[in-house]
């Protein structure tokens, strides 16, 4: 008798599969990785002022959209996947198999993460042809942007997967996560100027990860003279590292500990 | 060793008792079919052997492993299981072969996929999308993916569930020959004749609770239960209940010297059996 197939090598076939049955849905496709580009070309042209010396909207705003598209592509789209494959019987039927819930799981991150990559090369590549977007130049920039794509990807898939056992059906998902999901933009900062947010907002914003991912990644997009105007005067690089690694380990908490594999 | 012993299995849901007090024991190579309207604890009972449900109390044996195990042992155990769900409808963009090869990864002595692919009758559907077959296209796909991993012991529940009947047959040929290849079977239906078609052993269950074992030949006394003979004569249908329909229709013929008028002999079928069973153990409560 074989051994079983290791959980990593699963995963890594799920995360195959997964992306090839998402590659399949035109619609969804085009839409899903178009969407930052297409709210940065609306907000882009309504906006036309620059906040600060050498800073327009546009650049602000695409820190907000790479923050928000991790938010989207991970929480959001699994928050809402995950119900409907349950409703169909997808997720018992691979319960009765001897796949581990683990190789799941890294299949949904490795999905969330090739989406992530795909938005964010047509994002930035839109944004420098159409709306003058300055790109980080210096390497330790390129190495914040790195790992706050990998661990916002980390922390978004595993929220995701946690949050998937809220929506009572896959076809009323939606209802229950966008909601949460936009108000958080508004929150943090993603549309609007976060620091011209009134301040309850900012103080709610500054529970949940997404107004983290945004500071960090204008920490990525803005020039560092800009973080004197962030609410503590600083980027707070290392909070914001430690915030979002607590929220992964939240997330992965609940993930393995309430993951509901059949309908109720 | 039997493949599934299972001894006083309960389980209530929100005090009521869905399986009361159920003993089972099925042996290597069996096909052992569960019958039993809705709601009389089939279902139930079948999730507790997977593994998909907790029990409330009872012992339960299924290839030695308590189904109920956690962590790296219950990947051992669904190793060496394969289910068949009563429904299960994906969204569908992956084809028939992409997905047996994909499934035939989780194991680690599966069949070959595309053996299992003709094996099911999908060779000419193998590169179609799971969401351009038919419903009794799907059925068959999740068969193969129940076999996939070369399963010891093979829970089917209710599979033919919307075949027709030639394709009801062509399915009952791939149990059959699954059987003799070994493996051991868990069917439950509602089909009479699957069953009677089938099974080696059939059980009915009726509110948590095993009514009667037996093989489908013999179950409720059918091999020793009187055969009616009907005909008619003087414009009147005559029924005679008798253990000798045969020199009762050899009588009538001397009688009507030639032809009998409208002579039929019926011997109670297993659904005629199973509906008397479940009728006198409902109690007039439903």
């Amino acid at each position: 008798m074989n051994s079983l197939p290791s959980t990593l090598n699963l995963g890594l076939q799920r995360g195959k599969l997964e992306i090839r049955q998402f590659m399949r849905q035109r619609e969804s496709v085009v839409f899903t990785l178009l969407f930052p580009l297409i709210l940065l070309a609306i907000f882009g042209s309504v906006f036309k002022d620059t906040i600060a010396p050498g800073v327009t909207f546009s650049q602000y705003f695409v820190a907000g959209m790479v923050a928000s598209g991790l938010v989207n592509s991970g929480f959001q789209q699994l928050a809402i996947i995950i119900p409907v494959e349950r409703d169909f019987g997808s997720l018992k039927r691979l319960r009765g198999t001897p796949m581990p819930a683990a190789s799941y799981f890294i299949g949904k991150s490795l999905l969330v993460l090739a989406g992530m990559i795909v938005q964010v090369i047509l994002l930035l590549a839109g944004g420098v042809l159409f709306f003058g977007l300055n790109m980080p130049t210096s390497t330790s920039k390129w190495f914040t942007f790195a790992w706050l794509i990998l661990l916002g990807t980390a922390t978004s898939t595993a929220l995701g997967i946690a949050f998937s056992v809220v929506p009572k059906s896959g076809r009323g998902a939606s209802a229950v996560v966008s909601p949460v999901v936009i108000i958080l933009q508004f929150f943090s900062g993603v549309f609007f100027i976060f620091t011209q947010l009134p301040t309850w907002m900012q103080q709610v914003a500054a529970i949940f990860p997404l107004k983290w991912l945004t500071q960090g990644m204008r920490s990525v997009f803005l020039p560092d003279s800009f973080a004197s105007q962030e609410v503590a005067h600083s980027w707070e690089t290392g909070r914001t590292l430690l915030i979002l690694i607590v929220w992964l380990v939240v997330g992965l908490f609940f993930s393995i500990r309430t993951f509901k594999w059949e309908r109720a | 060793m039997n493949v599934i012993e299972v001894r006083g299995l309960r389980k209530s849901y929100d005090g009521i008792e869905a399986v009361a007090g159920v003993d089972l024991s099925i042996s290597k190579g069996e096909i052992f079919a569960l019958l039993g309207p809705n709601g009389a604890g089939k279902t139930t009972t079948v999730e507790i052997l997977e593994g998909f449900r907790a029990r409330d109390g009872g012992d339960v044996r299924v290839l030695d492993f308590d189904p109920q195990v956690k962590g790296h042992d219950a990947r051992v155990f669904r190793n060496r299981i394969g289910i068949v769900l009563q429904s299960t409808s994906d969204a569908g963009d992956l084809t028939v072969r992409e997905t047996l090869h994909h499934f035939c990864g989780y194991y680690s002595n599966p069949r070959d996929p595309e053996e299992v692919i003709t094996s099911i009758g999908l060779a000419e559907k193998s590169s179609s999308l799971i969401r351009s077959l038919s419903g009794g296209q799907r059925r068959r796909l999740d068969v193969g993916l129940g076999i996939i991993g070369n399963p010891e012991l093979l829970f089917l529940d209710e599979p033919t569930t919307g075949f027709d009947p030639e394709a009801r047959r062509a399915f009952w040929a791939l149990i059959r020959s699954l059987k003799d290849g070994g493996t051991t079977i868990l069917l439950t239906t509602h089909y009479l004749d699957e069953a009677e078609a089938l099974a080696d052993r059939v059980a009915v269950i009726n509110r948590g609770k095993i009514i009667e074992i037996s093989t489908p030949t013999e179950l409720g006394g059918r091999a020793t239960s009187l055969a009616s003979v009907q005909w008619e004569s003087n414009g009147e249908m005559h029924d005679e209940l008798t253990s000798e329909p045969t020199s009762v229709v050899t009588r009538l013929g001397k009688e009507f010297n030639g032809e009998v008028p409208k002579l039929s002999v019926h011997r109670p079928t297993l659904e005629d059996i199973y509906l008397e069973m479940i009728g006198s153990s409902k109690g007039g409560s439903e």
